[in-house]
């Protein structure tokens, strides 16, 4: 008997068998997906997700008898009250106990319920959205290097010695002048010992002595290690990308917000979150509420706390960019806005507002999307709001500025996929 | 006494698992006389253990979305905690591989081994069926190259066509085997070398002025060739194994798709007999663990505690529920196997008069042993309970035959545990354990190689019995991939002639 250990064999030997089922069924993991973000809280989606799917994608068929047709029998176990001769009523519906065949791996339900890693799960919910193209630029614009390995050099800094290549080289030069081994001198010497103590007369003892002077000084001729052998590692310069974002949660908090459109709000925060995290190592949020004035305040307190106040939404983009000075150097972060308002603003507000976003904020960020949440009936009535006449023209000037309406849950998905749909080159 | 103990505690160690195999082995190969093959004993994760099952139990497989459904389901099952893993799994191959999980005790670790390196291991080894129709000596390097060679037709055909054409393979595995006859004991291991030299002549010899310029010579007229009986001589029709039909005559199939399918056909062959000896290979397993543990509980080499937790698991493992509970899903394996095989030997060792009448040639003989190693050899399921089942069991499991038309609204009783119902309940679910019964009876009778090319398959209807609409489309679907040209399938009855229904598919048109 041989007792073998696995248990540090590769994991996930079944990876590709996975890869190639969610593959299979992409596109009814899509729809659920989709729905599942219309009805859950962000937050929780996020999470890898149990889903169900149909499973008519998934049905292996084979040739059997249908359980419906023909004649059936059958042995059970575990006869109670049963005579021979007894009419037992057969459950409607078909397939009764007796020559029950169902689908042999017990699925024969209308769905197949599986979990998503949180990996799978984002592929798909953000599949094929791309970040505006405005990432190059800043990492060119990046000032900070890293190093990066890059091959070999023949001169370098001691502690940059590459070991193994220096010893091949050595090696192989050794072998190639024939370099005396020790072994092989070691070897001479004792025979001269042996035979100085035994034969001092031996005449080969002589020749043995002069062979082992020419051995000494070939061996002191070709070094172990010469300078040539010498390799270091090289590393080079390049430009380290930015990995680091921020993204400012911009929110209208004053009394004519409700609830139902902060929440709407929420969701669209959160999804821009999921999004911006994926593409960025580290990621940090503010959260700016504002009335008449504007405060940077914490996550709880961003969403449900209440306000009371006249609306001035130049507080708000003037806090974002203090704290864009204070904190966030432009050259070291990717700056995003997200901000949600219902739209409403003090008519004078407007020109300020104009210039703070036109000279100060869309140059540096990387993109900046504007929201106009409206709860429920009338709204489509609603003219044009103060917020939206102001952010109009900039929707058309500056591609990193976005402005959409959302008026229910499930509008968010779909405007955000369209915010950060890849256009089409040359549009 | 504890000093001979095997072992304390739960943990378990390499030396205990050696000790405890020292220990079981001459018991298994001395006293029951049992005949192995070498074992090998591998540890694994839960994780690994889900990755096996997930390709049905052996060690390497091919890729396929399939067998990640069926981890994705098994995961998801273990994760909830509402199914527990195997505590091992065992392959048939030489030697025999027996997997066990690091989470198990000590107890279980002796368990396992008595049931998976012994048990399952004889019966792999000896009965008649593995011995014919399985290669275990070749079975592994078999595995290997199938997966290496259908990774490397996802190269180079991509993943979608291999992908197509495996789906359309699995779904006629069950027509996939030979039945009743075996042409050639060929051996594995030269399949690989026989498609290399195919592949490498094809490749040599490939010249492009010769395809095109010499004409393919005029399609024969079917007058000229003899016609329909003719040709189906020379296909060898009928066929009921459709896999191997298709692999070496569908027009349009390439060479690398032809050895897709064979690789598709000889793992269905290879769990073929597997199929066929559930309640006898699990049997066989369970009643020689259970021998063995109580062997190892008697002589003091396992405590009263492992003894106990030994008995925990074997009873959970034989637990059959009545018809009418819940958690009933058929007759298992397990317990009926264990319980004829225990019962075989209360009818050698302590007879009543009712055994000696059933059952004169064994009733009384003492040797428990030696009907059983020769039932083991020599039966499968359905004849092991055409030949074994006893009144005393029929009455212990209180098992009875139920029987309905397609039109009736009730079950009809047919038989209960009494004297006039022994045979037919005997007789009966020896049938529900034969396989040519239970499937399907499905074989080509027509190609019409010469005119459209319409592929006929037969569907025999015994007893009303026809096959699931739905599914039969999809799979006829399938064998019209596969064969290039229509597919009529046909559900005749077997003893009228009439056709009861047609299915068509003339796939890639429709």
């Amino acid at each position: 008997m041989r007792v073998i250990d696995r248990r540090q064999n590769p994991q996930g030997k079944s990876l590709a068998n996975r890869q190639r089922f969610v593959r299979r069924v992409k596109r009814q993991v899509a729809e659920a997906v989709r729905q599942a973000s219309a009805e859950r809280s962000i937050r929780d989606l996020a999470d890898g997700e149990q889903i169900a799917i149909p499973s008519d994608s998934l049905r292996e068929p084979r040739f059997r008898h249908d359980g419906k047709t023909g004649r059936q029998q059958g042995v059970l176990p575990g006869n109670k009250e049963y005579k021979e001769g007894d009419r037992i009523p057969r459950p409607s519906g078909g397939n009764g106990s007796a020559g029950r065949e169902g689908s042999p791996d017990g699925e024969g339900e209308d769905s197949f319920g599986f979990v998503l890693s949180r990996e799978e799960f984002l592929d798909i919910f953000l599949e094929d959205l791309e970040l505006p193209d405005l990432m190059k630029k800043s990492v060119t614009r990046s000032e900070q290097m890293s190093f990066q390995r890059a091959g070999y050099a023949t001169s370098g800094t001691p502690s940059n010695v590459n070991l193994l290549r220096t010893m091949r080289n050595s090696l192989s030069r050794r072998i190639a002048l024939h370099r005396p081994r020790t072994q092989e001198m070691r070897a001479l010497e004792e025979r001269i010992q042996l035979l100085e103590a035994e034969q001092p007369e031996d005449p080969e003892l002589e020749e043995l002595r002069a062979k082992l002077h020419q051995l000494r000084r070939r061996q002191k001729e070709i070094p172990f290690l010469d300078p040539i052998d010498v390799r270091f590692n090289r590393f080079e310069a390049v430009p380290r990308p930015i990995t680091q974002a921020v993204m400012f949660c911009l929110m209208d908090v004053s009394g004519s917000m409700s609830e139902e459109m902060k929440d709407l709000a929420k969701r669209f925060f959160m999804l821009l979150y999921l999004f911006i995290q994926r593409r960025y190592r580290h990621v940090e949020i503010v959260f700016i509420r504002h009335t008449h004035h504007a405060e940077e305040v914490d996550e709880e307190t961003f969403f449900y706390s209440r306000e009371t106040g006249g609306t001035i939404v130049s507080t708000a983009l003037e806090e974002m960019r203090r704290i864009i000075r204070e904190r966030f150097p432009p050259a070291d972060w990717n700056i995003y806005g997200a901000q949600a308002s219902d739209g409403d603003n003090m008519t004078p507000d407007g020109p300020q507002v104009a210039s703070i976003l036109e000279q100060d904020l869309l140059p540096i960020s990387q993109y900046f999307a504007y929201i106009e949440v409206s709860g429920g009936v009338g709204e489509l009535l609603r003219t044009q709001s103060n917020l939206w006449q102001t952010y109009a023209p900039f929707a058309a000037a500056h591609r990193n500025f976005a402005a959409r309406r959302v008026a229910k849950r499930g509008d968010i998905y779909p405007v955000f996929r369209e915010l950060f749909t890849p256009e089409p080159q040359g549009s | 006494m504890g000093s001979s103990l095997l072992f304390t505690g739960a943990e378990w160690s390499y030396d205990a698992l050696a000790r405890a195999y020292e220990t079981i082995e001459p018991i298994a190969l001395g006293e029951l006389g049992l005949e192995i093959y070498p074992n090998q004993i591998e540890i694994i994760t839960a994780e690994q253990m889900l990755d096996a099952y997930a390709s049905i139990g052996l060690p390497l497989m091919y890729n396929h979305w399939s067998f990640g459904k069926q981890f994705a389901y098994n995961e998801l099952l273990y994760r909830k905690g509402a199914r527990g893993l195997a505590y091992e799994i065992v392959i048939n191959a030489v030697p025999c591989v027996s997997y066990i999980m690091e989470d198990n005790s000590m107890a279980m670790q002796t368990l396992v081994m008595a049931h998976a390196a012994f048990g399952h291991n004889h019966f792999f080894r000896n009965n008649h069926l593995f011995r014919q129709w399985t290669d275990a000596e070749a079975i592994l390097d078999y595995l290997e190259f199938a997966k290496s060679y259908i990774a490397r037709c996802e190269e180079r055909y991509g993943s979608r066509a291999v992908e197509r054409l495996l789906d359309a393979a699995h779904a006629l595995m069950d027509q996939g085997v030979n039945r009743y006859h075996r042409k050639r004991r060929g051996g594995i291991r030269w399949v690989e070398e026989r498609e290399r030299a195919r592949l490498r002549y094809e490749e040599e010899s490939y010249n492009d002025l010769w395809q095109r310029t010499v004409p393919q010579g005029a399609p024969h007229s079917q007058a000229e060739r003899g016609g329909v009986r003719q040709e189906r001589a020379a296909l060898d029709l009928p066929e009921e194994n459709i896999l191997y039909f298709l692999e070496k005559n569908a027009p349009k199939l390439e060479s690398w798709q032809r050895e897709i399918l064979r690789i598709v056909r000889q793992l269905a062959q290879y769990f073929y007999p597997q199929k066929q000896t559930k309640v006898m290979n699990e049997g066989c397993a369970t009643y020689v663990h259970y021998r063995i543990m109580n062997r190892l509980h008697e002589t003091g080499r396992l405590s009263d505690g492992g003894f106990m937790e030994f008995l925990h698991s074997h009873t959970a493992v034989i637990f059959q529920p009545d018809f009418d509970d819940p958690r009933y899903s058929g007759i298992n394996p397990y317990t009926l196997g264990f319980e004829m095989m225990r019962d075989i030997q209360r009818i050698c060792e302590e007879p009543t008069e009712e055994d000696r009448e059933w059952f004169p040639d064994i009733a009384g003989s003492g040797a428990t042993m030696e009907v059983l190693r020769d039932a083991w050899a020599q039966y499968r399921d359905e004849s092991f309970v055409l030949q074994f089942l006893s009144p005393a069991l029929i009455r212990k499991l209180k098992l009875f035959a139920l029987s309905t038309e397609e039109d009736d609204t009730h079950y009809l009783v047919n038989a209960i545990h009494n004297e006039r119902g022994y045979q037919k309940i005997r007789k009966n679910l020896a049938r529900s354990y034969d396989i040519a019964l239970q499937e399907p009876d499905i074989q080509v009778v027509e190609a019409n190689l010469s005119g459209d090319r319409t592929l006929v398959l037969h569907h025999q209807v015994y007893e009303g019995r026809r096959l699931e609409d739905e599914d039969a489309a999809m799979v006829l679907r399938h064998v019209a991939r596969l064969w290039g040209y229509p597919v009529t399938l046909v559900e005749i009855d077997a003893v009228s002639g009439a056709t009861w229904r047609r299915h068509h598919s003339s796939y890639p048109d429709d």
